[in-house]
């Protein structure tokens, strides 16, 4: 165990433990843009700079371990002053279209500059013109807002496995993207949406949803995942009774956060206008509508037309255990075990 | 699965057969290839070169029904080499004797005959596995559907005991289960055979349980499983069948004899969220809500019971299943009052020993639990079979290679292959319907091998004709050296190009599952 001071306080953690992790332990904000607990360690970004009593400069807390006796602060005017410069600096060359952009309310660049007082950057100079990489269905680059924390980039390497971005070139020209610069499509980018999440900025915007509701007027609905058996949680984005966008449940133990092109991009079928709206009865070999009453009225009628083991059912890989066990329990009392679902398919 | 996901990454050694993991369950794949990045040993073994085999220190592609005989040889290395976990097969196992006598004869060059994997490569994945500090088996339907599917998972449940890799963190044999709920709905004894948690229905004493809790009389009569279902409805055996949330129309083996089938009964309900291909055959159709309508719980691949919250409305005049259900119950005269799906899972867990400690109290505060879960003291269960097996000591099975009920021939010289792609999932009346996914990944695109295409003709996106003993169809086609020479493969997820028009409906003789990844085909070009 090492002991420590953090903006006066005391704190005991474990070896190993970052300078950030024990303040987050205390509750001490320090803000991040690279930091991410399931990435490795880049320490790029320089917003969690704090300050550290004999220390040379700065220190990064993401990645710098708690020593024995350290004393840290974590909001010293010298540290405001970086905090700011920085932030003054990646502002430089970021569009200030926070109006009409998705990431609004949502955005940590925002968030920190409304905590900081930073207006507008103090430098002028060049602007990014890198054209908006809108090929694919799934959501739309804009590297004009990228700031290069590179959590997309260790994300698709680190979690996903599938590496399809990096970053390319050097300095102001710095940029990331797939390999010789084409096109998500063209790469090996299997659309886990996991980027778009992690992005702490408006550079990865998913198309579902845009333009359609603003990040303070969603609700948030944690359920899991309708596709395959590894159960993800997942984070449904809700607005007017319809399902906006999702993202993966980082506090669900099963997919702490992850998630697959399906779960992340697959859900919008809710809202199609080809679900099944009313019950249909089939007359004169058409199936029209019918109310449930008449529906359900002629179900019953049929089903006790015929013996027990005359009836079979199939349920269902895709619905609630408690729906399950009442469909096998309604038939068992209908007198048949002829009960399966596509377990084998 | 006997073991748990967050185990994954933290693997020495997995073995993953009959699995596209990074395709069909691609969180899991993730983990994989974290476990990989971290050291593990990987050993894929897949008629294709899927993407985890660019990962695995050794891939070997198999001959598409051989399954069973490469485990048979990766045993017969391991016992040859004695890396065998002795203290285990003692303590814990029986039937040693008679399963490593079966095994003598599969020696790798003889189990290089039938896969067509080099002998050397058996010998490699044998060492790596059976090395290993502990290892892990994962498998999905690559093994599970062919008529050998029973014989595969008994000797890959040999591999695992001989081993001593059962009841240990990152090791057991770990089946992923291909649906949200495929897991529970097992569970919940939508199986014939059994009421909720495997409880026999053939036991009086279960029948008796069960009918007190319910106020019936149950039957003792065996049920029939979805291929009996579907032959029982041609011979006028089953008259009224109701399928809630399923699309046998696309997903069974031999879709002309489920569509004569379904065209015989008498009385066909469907209740879904789409009007499927099966809904379309329906006499009545009953809309119901789809998962984010609704709350309730699912049970995950690793036994994990997680908590559903309803997010929206069902549209229109929709209903949750269980509402529907409990309409039509009380409608057949059956007092059943269920204000939430609280009321039910009670009910559940009152009947059901191995969900007995949950509740949506405990689900809501604790996350989800993993059943066996007895009493609310119980923490749940992430690794199974830890002191010893249900049965006791865990039991050797012999197990002989026997080759897939359809072998290739002059008229069907191809191999047909199925399975998913990672964008679609199965019949795909959802995913259809998902605007991105379907912009992406529009049509099917059966995968042959260049060297088939280049004898034939064939180019890349060129529409063929597919046909088997048992019905035809078109597709376009993708070049590649992912299936070998004399493989097809296609998913299952397009109903312009229905492959399971071609599959074989024969069954394994104990699960009832039909080979729906080994036919004979033959693929000719066509012009439109």
């Amino acid at each position: 165990m090492v002991k420590l001071t953090i903006n006066g306080r005391n704190i005991e953690v474990e070896a190993g433990t970052t300078i950030l992790q024990a303040a987050e332990k205390m509750g001490v904000f320090v803000p991040t843009f690279c930091y991410d607990p399931q990435l490795s360690l880049v320490g790029a970004c320089r917003m969690c700079v704090v300050e550290v009593e004999g220390a040379r400069a700065l220190v990064a807390s993401c990645c710098t371990p708690a020593g024995e006796g350290m004393v840290v602060q974590t909001d010293t005017e010298r540290v405001l002053t970086a905090r700011r410069a920085n932030l003054s600096l990646l502002l430089a060359n970021h569009p200030l279209d926070c109006l009409t952009c998705e990431k609004a309310g949502n955005c940590r660049l925002q968030d920190y500059c409304y905590l900081y007082g930073i207006e507008k950057s103090e430098f002028s100079g060049e602007q990014k013109e890198f054209n908006l990489d809108d090929t694919n269905p799934f959501f739309v680059r804009d590297m004009n807002k990228c700031i290069l924390c590179g959590l997309c980039v260790r994300t698709c390497h680190e979690i996903n496995g599938a590496g399809a971005i990096e970053f390319i070139k050097r300095g102001f020209d710095s940029k990331v993207t797939p390999a010789f610069d084409d096109p998500l499509e063209k790469s090996s980018c299997v659309f886990c949406g996991m980027c778009t999440d992690v992005c702490p900025v408006g550079a990865l915007t998913p198309r579902q949803g845009m333009g359609k509701g603003r990040s303070w007027d969603l609700d948030k609905v944690k359920t899991i995942c309708p596709y395959c058996g590894t159960g993800c949680g997942l984070e449904l984005f809700v607005k007017d009774n319809v399902v906006m966008g999702v993202q993966g449940d980082v506090d669900n133990p099963v997919n702490r956060g992850q998630t697959c092109v399906k779960g992340h991009f697959g859900v919008d079928f809710l809202s199609s206008p080809e679900r099944l709206t009313t019950p249909l009865i089939r007359k004169d070999g058409v199936l029209v509508e019918a109310s449930w009453t008449e529906a359900l009225d002629l179900v019953a009628s049929k089903l006790k037309e015929v013996k027990g083991t005359e009836i079979a059912g199939l349920a269902s890989a895709r619905v609630t255990n408690e729906e399950n066990y009442l469909f096998q329990k309604l038939l068992r009392m209908l007198g048949t075990n002829s009960i399966d679902h596509c377990a084998r398919l | 699965m006997t073991n748990s996901i967050g185990e994954i990454e933290n693997a020495k050694a997995m073995l993953v057969i009959g699995s596209n993991t990074t395709d069909a369950h691609p969180v899991l794949g993730y983990r994989m290839r974290m476990a990989k990045r971290k050291g593990a040993a990987l050993i894929v073994a897949d008629p294709r070169r899927i993407e985890l085999a660019e990962d695995a220190d050794v891939f070997l592609q198999l001959r598409p029904g051989t399954n069973e005989a490469l485990i048979n040889g990766l045993i017969n290395v391991i016992i040859t080499e004695d890396l065998m976990d002795r203290d285990f097969i003692a303590a814990r196992t029986e039937g040693y004797e008679a399963m490593a006598a079966a095994v003598a004869k599969y020696t790798p060059e003889y189990v290089a005959e039938i896969t067509g994997v080099a002998a050397d490569d058996i010998r490699k994945a044998a060492r790596l596995y059976g090395g290993a500090e502990t290892a892990a088996i994962f498998y999905t339907m690559g093994v599970t559907q062919h008529t050998s599917g029973t014989a595969t998972v008994l000797t890959i449940a040999n591999l695992a005991m001989l081993t001593g890799n059962m009841g240990k963190p990152s090791g057991g044999v770990n089946p992923l289960r291909g649906q949200n709920n495929v897991q529970g709905a097992c569970d919940m004894g939508a199986l014939p055979p059994v009421y909720t948690a495997y409880q026999a229905v053939a036991n009086e004493e279960n029948r008796a349980k069960f009918g007190q809790a319910w106020g019936a009389e149950l039957s003792a009569t065996p049920g029939l499983t979805v291929t009996e279902i579907m032959d029982g409805a041609m011979e006028g055996k089953v008259k009224a069948l109701y399928i809630m949330g399923e699309n046998p129309m696309l997903t069974d083996a031999n879709l002309h004899h489920v569509a004569e089938a379904l065209a015989k009964v008498e009385f066909l309900v469907v209740q879904d969220i789409f009007l499927t291909e099966t809904a379309a055959k329906a006499h009545v159709v009953l809309p119901a809500a789809a998962f984010a309508e609704k709350s309730g719980t699912f049970s995950n691949t690793e036994r994990r019971v997680q908590l559903l919250n309803q997010a929206v409305t069902p549209p229109g005049e929709a209903k949750a299943d269980w509402e529907i259900l409990q309409d039509l119950a009380q409608k057949l005269g059956f007092n059943w009052q269920y204000a939430e799906p609280w009321d039910i899972f009670d009910e559940i867990t009152s009947l059901t020993p191995s969900y007995g400690g949950i509740s949506y109290e405990r689900l809501y505060v604790e996350g989800g639990l993993q059943w066996p879960c007895p009493t609310p003291e119980h923490p749940g269960t992430p690794i199974l079979h830890g002191a010893t097996f249900t049965r006791g000591k865990g039991l050797f099975s012999p197990v002989e290679y026997t080759p897939p009920a359809e072998l290739t021939d002059g008229d069907y010289p191809l191999v047909l292959t199925t399975g998913r792609n990672l964008y679609h999932y199965h019949s795909g009346s959802m995913t259809h319907r998902s605007k991105a996914i379907e912009a992406h990944s529009p049509e099917e695109l059966a995968q042959i091998n260049l060297e088939d295409a280049a004898r034939m003709g064939i180019c890349d996106g060129d529409l063929v004709k597919l046909s088997s003993r048992r019905g035809e169809l078109k597709t376009r086609v993708q070049l590649t050296d992912m299936v070998p020479p004399g493989v097809v493969f296609m998913t299952f997820h397009y109903k312009d190009a229905a492959v399971n028009l071609l599959t074989n409906d024969k069954l394994d003789p104990v699960a009832k599952i039909p080979e729906l990844k080994v036919c004979a085909v033959k693929m000719e070009k066509s012009a439109s």
